[in-house]
């Protein structure tokens, strides 16, 4: 017997939306997240969140600071996957130098105490992610030298456009470009390489034929969201081109095991929260309630397939590394010994590449777009619970 | 106003507010190197997140702590290699 009708692993928007809509109908749930505090990528701290008032008034109880694997099935009778997403990183030369951050990364040292003040930055990539870590910086003061936008203009002003049929975000978007004024956003340009000694000192942006040199602190690069379907994987749930696969209520191909937010498709925070409360309402016995959410969801899942096609990734982006740059960061494995490789297995057992300690979360995801390396060849292992111990246990 | 704390970095002592994680006041304090990598590169945090391990330190004498996940505690000490 669980001692919880419902467990819910993540407390980002879709697990904490889940959480609420269940609890608020009675059932007895507990939301088990690997941070010191709820709120998921977007809300990770932030006190005055409403979702977050509300999840404290619901009864849903909280685990903090725990990192599952597939025993959370003993959990509860159902179970809420909210897993999120990471950032997908694409290996270029000198993104390993210190000072080179991803998007989020900067994002989230910035939230937790670094001081930006005075510093040159360069924001690099591709997605609206770019413009909410440069109004952060901003705010703190950093001395945002550019935003490059891998994406054609044509296709960024495209999806402005298409913003208005979305009201929230549009205003979302407005007040970030406000923020903005004065910050260069360019469109169709990226990073090719950075350099330094010891750390980045500048960055070489090409747009076309044309490249110049930036100098800089930091570059913060990221390529928009990869989803971290591991736990799912493990749990014998059903992927669909690398997301997990789900149903009308939510539900995946395990009987009684939901999937809601990003793992199910990236798609940001509104399609997070719409799918974490038709998870949390299906799994305590609301079908009703929850088809009333329907047509919400079909909203945000049209807004998450324009925001794909407009950040889709330009080609150069996967060719920009060469064949000393360094790949997979844990193991020092270059580009040069894994071209040539049949797959993410071979690759592993012949180079260790994806065997260091980041258990190739980093470089996993990297090589599928750089190498083409089926998405269904990658599934690396949810942390072991021992690392993570042994990891974690400072921080509570 | 944040409760100052204070920490010592390879013996170096930082003064920083409660709340801070390892990461930022290392970074705050100018260093860049958090760990070599198995072929002798320096390298610093990557994702922020808790995902990447690139800033990984020792903190009281436990290595491969993640610095960006570990909030600063008083008199804590923390080790780059
Ligand atoms: C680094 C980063 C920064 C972002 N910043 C923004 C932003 O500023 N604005 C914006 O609109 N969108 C941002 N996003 C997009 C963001 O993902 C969504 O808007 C929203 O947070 C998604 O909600 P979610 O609940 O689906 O997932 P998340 O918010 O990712 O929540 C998932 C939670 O599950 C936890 N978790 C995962 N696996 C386990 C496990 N095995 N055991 C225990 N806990 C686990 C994670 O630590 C996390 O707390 C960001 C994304 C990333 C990756
Ligand atoms: S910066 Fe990636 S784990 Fe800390």
């Amino acid at each position: 017997m669980s001692a919880f009708d419902i467990a819910v692993v993540g407390a980002g928007p879709a697990g904490i939306a889940a959480a609420c809509r269940a609890a608020e109908n009675g059932a007895r749930v507990v939301v088990i997240d690997d941070n010191p505090a709820p709120g998921g990528q977007i809300w990770r701290g932030e006190k005055s969140e409403p979702w977050i008032e509300r999840f404290k008034r619901s009864g849903a109880v909280l685990e903090r600071d725990t990192a599952v694997d597939e025993r959370v099935r003993q959990r509860g009778a159902k179970l809420i996957l909210a897993t999120g997403a990471r950032e997908l990183f694409l290996p270029f030369p000198g993104w390993t130098l210190p000072g080179v951050t991803g998007v989020g990364g900067l994002q989230a040292l910035i939230k937790s105490g670094l001081a930006v003040k005075g510093m040159r930055v360069v924001i690099a990539g591709s997605g609206p992610l770019l413009l909410a870590a440069a109004s952060l910086a901003r705010s703190k003061g950093a001395v945002v030298r550019l935003v490059a936008e891998q994406a054609p203009g044509g296709r960024v002003t495209g999806f402005a456009g298409a913003l208005w049929r979305h009201p929230g975000k549009a205003l979302q978007g407005a007040e970030l470009i406000l923020t903005l004024i004065g910050v260069r956003y360019d469109a169709g340009c990226f990073v090719e390489e950075a350099c330094g000694e010891g750390q980045v000192e500048h960055v070489r942006v090409r747009r076309g034929e044309r490249a110049w040199e930036e100098k800089c602190d930091l570059l913060a690069v990221g390529f928009g969201l990869v989803p971290n379907t591991e736990l799912a994987a493990l749990l014998g749930c059903d992927l669909d081109s690398g997301f997990v696969r789900t149903g009308d209520w939510q539900q995946t191909s395990v009987p009684g095991v939901y999937a809601a937010g990003e793992l199910t498709g990236i798609g940001g925070v509104e399609k997070s929260l719409v799918e974490g409360e038709i998870a949390g309402l299906a799994a305590a016995g609301r079908e009703a309630d929850a088809e009333r959410l329907f047509s919400r969801r079909a909203s945000w899942k049209r807004f998450a397939a324009r925001l794909q096609s407009a950040f889709a990734l330009e080609p150069v982006l996967k060719k920009l590394a060469r064949e000393d740059t360094c790949v997979c960061r844990c193991e020092d494995v270059p580009l040069s010994e894994l071209k040539g490789r049949a797959s993410w297995r071979e690759a592993k057992l012949q180079t260790r590449c994806g065997m260091g300690s980041c258990q190739g979360r980093i470089c996993g995801a990297a090589t599928r777009e750089i190498l083409g390396w089926g998405a269904d060849s990658v599934r690396p292992p949810a942390f072991p619970t021992k690392v993570r111990n042994l990891i974690e246990s400072k921080s509570s | 106003m944040p409760e100052r704390i204070r920490i010592i970095v390879d013996g170096r002592e930082l003064h920083v507010d409660r709340g801070v994680t390892v990461a930022a006041a290392m970074m705050n304090a100018g260093i860049r190197a958090f760990r070599q990598s198995v072929s002798g590169e320096a390298r610093g945090p990557l994702c922020g997140m808790g995902v990447c391990m690139e800033c990984r330190v020792t903190i009281n004498r436990e290595p491969h702590c993640r610095s960006c996940q570990t909030l600063c505690e008083d008199g804590m000490e923390v080790q780059t290699r």
